[in-house]
């Protein structure tokens, strides 16, 4: 019962990771359709800036906090630059640009910081907390936490500031937003800077645990596929619980069922996608969009 | 005294297709002018077009400042509120929401509690529904909401597109009513309707499309008044 | 394109004629290299069917060239059968798994399957190194490539050229009668308009997983053949950026194109060459920005610009009074 708490808190904290990474893919897919698949590369750049932060002697909150400013920056200049050239062509086309950044991200963070797994310090305590026979690491329960008050913040963001509600109005109905003067264009790239904070959270927490290499995320990013297709790419909120429910999942699953281990871990979540997708294809909390024809 | 609103040889295109072949009007501060014309005939287009909406060729001049250069938010900021086909409500967002939106565009800021209390005065229905889903309402109230959010701009010209589609009688003649106090409040209002008998007696001006076309235009008691046109053109 | 067609056969032929007589003037290596060009036009031109002309969005067209390869590898290395057999068998067998995998993929939509075919590419090497009995695990299988029949006076790779020439032209001849006629239409169809194509009486479901399964077919062939070429198979040669190499090469060439396999098979083959020289990286950052200028410029590829040209170039000669212009098809290429 004890190992299975700690599996379970232990989840939840990977969990979190996921719900962070999921959140930033619905995001951009509620405002345009499109999921990025670079999402977890440009997660894993940001995660190098703050490496170098830190290597520069910065405090550690200090290039945390930095590295969320240029993320979000990098973001909407992504947006802006990148995106928008063919944010009118077919859907898949802006994918493809999406899988484009992706190599490119990739191949410009081995270039500039090398293949070499570099260590990355966590900023949570080196011992663990006990609770009776239970043992947490302190990582995981800090990584409970900022992932909790980053949700938190972005919540109160969207549900109370007249910004939000644009960024809202905005992903909902284009049209009408610009009928009541919203500048669309400048929302979406809002969002894509947003969506960049979260993965680079998501990189930040994860790195110390993984160690710092270029393909860092992309195990991640499969999993929080996983957590956005479960929770719905529809529902924010959806995507956040699909996070989090993957991560005890896969948790629970390689430490009670024995033939799995780490080798098919991958192939537990491809499973989780393809289920969900053909049972119900929009997710716990998605909506389905009817098609006029 | 120079027009409120000057569209010369307006073309405007969906993709390579032509819907409006050179049309021309112009409208005086403080009126209400509406046009008609049957399904296709390029209301909705023309409204559109002074919204941005779609790709134009032609002059438009708001207040005397040429509009075809600029964006939809621009021609927001400068006053021009649109309603549009099919009400265009955020139907996942409250009443209030939707109310607090239609101010987004606004030059000056603050003074929003006025703005609602004036909104609420003129759809007491929408103080009520204030924290419901927009989505939620009836097909009437969710018009009522259209036309609010679009006063809550502060306009000086109202772009209003079918207001009576889908809605039942008394609450279009309610609406109509309205829209009658809003134009005394100073407001312009260019209409798109459908319903020929509501648009002529609130309107003191009309022009008549018909395929992309100005056919017929002039003040509204005398299009009213003439037995061949009204039998030819609308209907009855 | 219609129009004559006699200077569009004369020019298939002078191509062949070329090809084949590239062994006898270049390298061992470079013979290798045009091979493995071959492989992957046959591989896109499978993609290019399911998503070019289908509008399918595979990300996962990796795991038919795995499942080619490791097929024609286990029967070699097992079951000593002859190379040439494993290609037929490999092609059957990826016809299958592809068509089994349309089916459920029919309820999938664009991205919905983008995202199912990209888990499945990823998951692909994890797999193949579970099953180690069959695989060889990380290890892999070790092969060795088959000599010329008949006492032919040609070296393995001169062979091996020849062999996947030969592939290639049958393959592409019978994708060509496949995508041109009947068939092809309604393939296209279903792309442009889902439901009209149902309204008018294609069985859609029929026809995308049929599709589904020739384009595996087409991509495992491919496969196993390169486990001859290569002779050796091992699970991180089909990672996820197998996948996405594929996929760019479908791009580039054009993805609603036959000979735009060729194109972007080109590319895929020499691009990185080249780039390494530059740095390790540089491949992959320049299959990113290529990948990207591509969807901003030439969406529709090489094949796609050449047509284009090609039209310009006719319509003002007819504008001078020769002959009429060519139809314009705006949505697939030759």
């Amino acid at each position: 019962m004890d190992i299975f708490i700690q599996q379970v808190v232990s989840g939840l904290a990977t969990g979190g990771i996921y719900a962070s990474l999921a959140l930033a893919l619905v995001m951009i897919y509620q405002a345009t359709d499109v999921v990025n698949f670079a999402q977890g590369e440009m997660a894993m750049f940001a995660t190098y800036i703050c490496w170098s932060f830190i290597n520069a002697g910065l405090p550690y909150w200090v290039a945390f906090l930095s590295t969320l400013g240029i993320a979000f920056v990098g973001g909407v200049v992504i947006e802006r630059v990148v995106i928008r050239p063919v944010e009118n062509a077919p859907i898949l086309s802006i994918v493809m640009v999406t899988l484009g950044l992706l190599v490119i991200c990739n191949s410009i963070a081995g270039w500039i910081w090398t293949y070499v797994q570099k260590p990355f310090p966590s900023p949570f305590p080196e011992n663990p907390f006990r609770f009776g026979n239970i043992v947490f690491g302190a990582h995981d329960l800090g990584e409970i936490q900022v992932t909790l008050l980053v949700l938190l913040c972005i919540y109160l963001f969207f549900r109370f500031t007249p910004l939000g509600l644009a960024m809202r109005a905005a992903a909902h109905n284009p049209v009408s937003s610009r009928l009541v003067g919203i500048r669309v264009g400048w929302m979406l790239a809002l969002g894509w800077g947003l969506a960049a904070v979260f993965g680079a959270v998501a990189g930040m927490m994860v790195a110390p645990v993984l160690t710092l290499e270029p393909n860092l995320m992309g195990g991640v990013q499969i999993y929080a596929f996983a957590a956005a297709t479960l929770g719905g790419f529809t529902s924010p909120g959806g995507a956040v619980l699909g996070g989090f429910i993957v991560g005890v999942v896969e948790n629970l699953v390689g430490t009670y069922v024995h033939f799995i281990g780490t080798e098919l871990k991958f192939t537990v979540a491809l499973a989780m996608i393809i289920v969900v997708l053909l049972v119900k294809p929009t997710g716990l909390f998605g909506t389905t969009v009817v098609k006029r024809v | 005294m120079s027009a409120l609103l000057d569209v010369q040889a307006l073309e405007a295109f969906y993709g390579r297709t032509k819907a409006l072949h050179g049309v021309s009007f112009s409208m005086a501060k403080g009126g209400i002018t509406t046009i008609l014309g049957a399904n296709g005939a390029g209301k909705t287009t023309t409204l559109r077009a002074i919204s941005r909406m779609v790709r134009t060729t032609g002059t438009i001049r708001f207040e005397g400042e040429a509009l075809e250069r600029k964006a939809t938010e621009q021609v927001v900021q400068l006053g021009i509120a649109h309603a549009p086909e099919g009400r265009g409500t955020f139907v996942h967002l409250t009443v209030e929401e939707n109310l607090r939106l239609g101010a987004w565009g606004r030059r000056e800021r603050g003074g929003l509690k006025d703005d609602f209390d004036r909104v609420f005065g003129y759809f007491p229905v929408l103080r009520e529904r204030r924290r419901q889903a927009a989505g939620t309402l009836s097909g009437g109230e969710q018009q009522m909401l259209s036309v609010a959010r679009a006063l809550m701009l502060r306009p000086r010209l109202l772009l209003l597109d079918e207001p009576s589609l889908g809605l039942a009688p008394l609450v279009v003649r309610e609406i109509f009513r309205i829209l009658k106090t809003i134009n005394q409040t100073g407001v312009s209002i260019l209409l798109v309707e459908q319903n020929a008998a509501l648009a002529l007696d609130l309107a003191d001006h009309v022009f008549l499309l018909e395929t992309g076309r100005v056919v017929m235009e002039g003040p509204s008691e005398v299009l009213r008044k003439d037995d061949a046109i009204r039998r030819a053109y609308l209907g009855y | 394109m219609s129009g004559s067609s006699l200077p569009r056969v004369a020019g298939l032929v002078t191509l062949l004629v070329i090809a084949c007589a590239l062994p006898f003037t270049l390298s061992n290596f470079r013979l290798f290299q045009f091979s493995q060009v071959y492989i992957y036009a046959i591989a896109i031109l499978g993609l290019n069917m399911l998503t070019g002309y289908n509008g399918q969005f595979s990300l996962g067209h990796g795991a038919f060239y795995a499942i080619g390869a490791y097929s024609s590898a286990i029967m070699m290395d097992r079951w000593n059968i002859a190379y040439g057999w494993t290609l037929p068998v490999a092609g059957v067998l990826c016809l299958i798994v592809g068509f089994l995998f349309g089916l459920p993929a029919l309820r999938l939509e664009g991205l919905y399957l983008a995202l199912a075919t990209f888990s499945l590419a990823l998951a692909v090497p994890q797999i193949l190194k579970y099953f180690e009995h069959w695989t060889g695990g990380s290890q892999g299988i070790v092969l060795t490539k088959p000599g010329a029949p008949f006492g032919l006076k040609l070296n393995p790779d001169q062979w091996l050229y020849f062999v996947t020439l030969g592939v290639l032209a049958l393959l592409f001849w019978l994708g060509a009668n496949l995508l041109k006629g009947r068939i092809g239409r309604a393939i296209v169809a279903i792309r442009d308009n889902h439901i009209a194509a149902e309204a008018m009486g294609i069985n859609t479901a029929l026809y995308k997983s049929l599709v589904f399964g020739v384009s595996a077919a087409y991509t495992g062939v491919a496969g196993a053949l390169s486990a001859s070429v290569i002779a050796y198979v091992a699970p991180d040669s089909f990672n996820v950026f197998l996948s996405v190499t594929l996929l760019i090469g479908s791009v580039i060439g054009g993805l609603a194109s036959i000979s735009g396999a060729v194109f972007g098979a080109l590319f895929i083959q020499f691009v990185p060459n080249w780039a390494q020289d530059i740095s390790k990286a540089a491949p992959w950052a320049i299959f990113g920005i290529f990948l990207i200028s591509f969807m901003y410029l030439m969406p529709f590829g090489i094949a796609g610009g050449i047509r284009l040209l090609w039209i310009r170039a006719t319509r003002s000669r007819a504008q001078q009074g020769g002959r009429s212009a060519v139809p314009t098809q705006a949505h697939t290429t030759t």
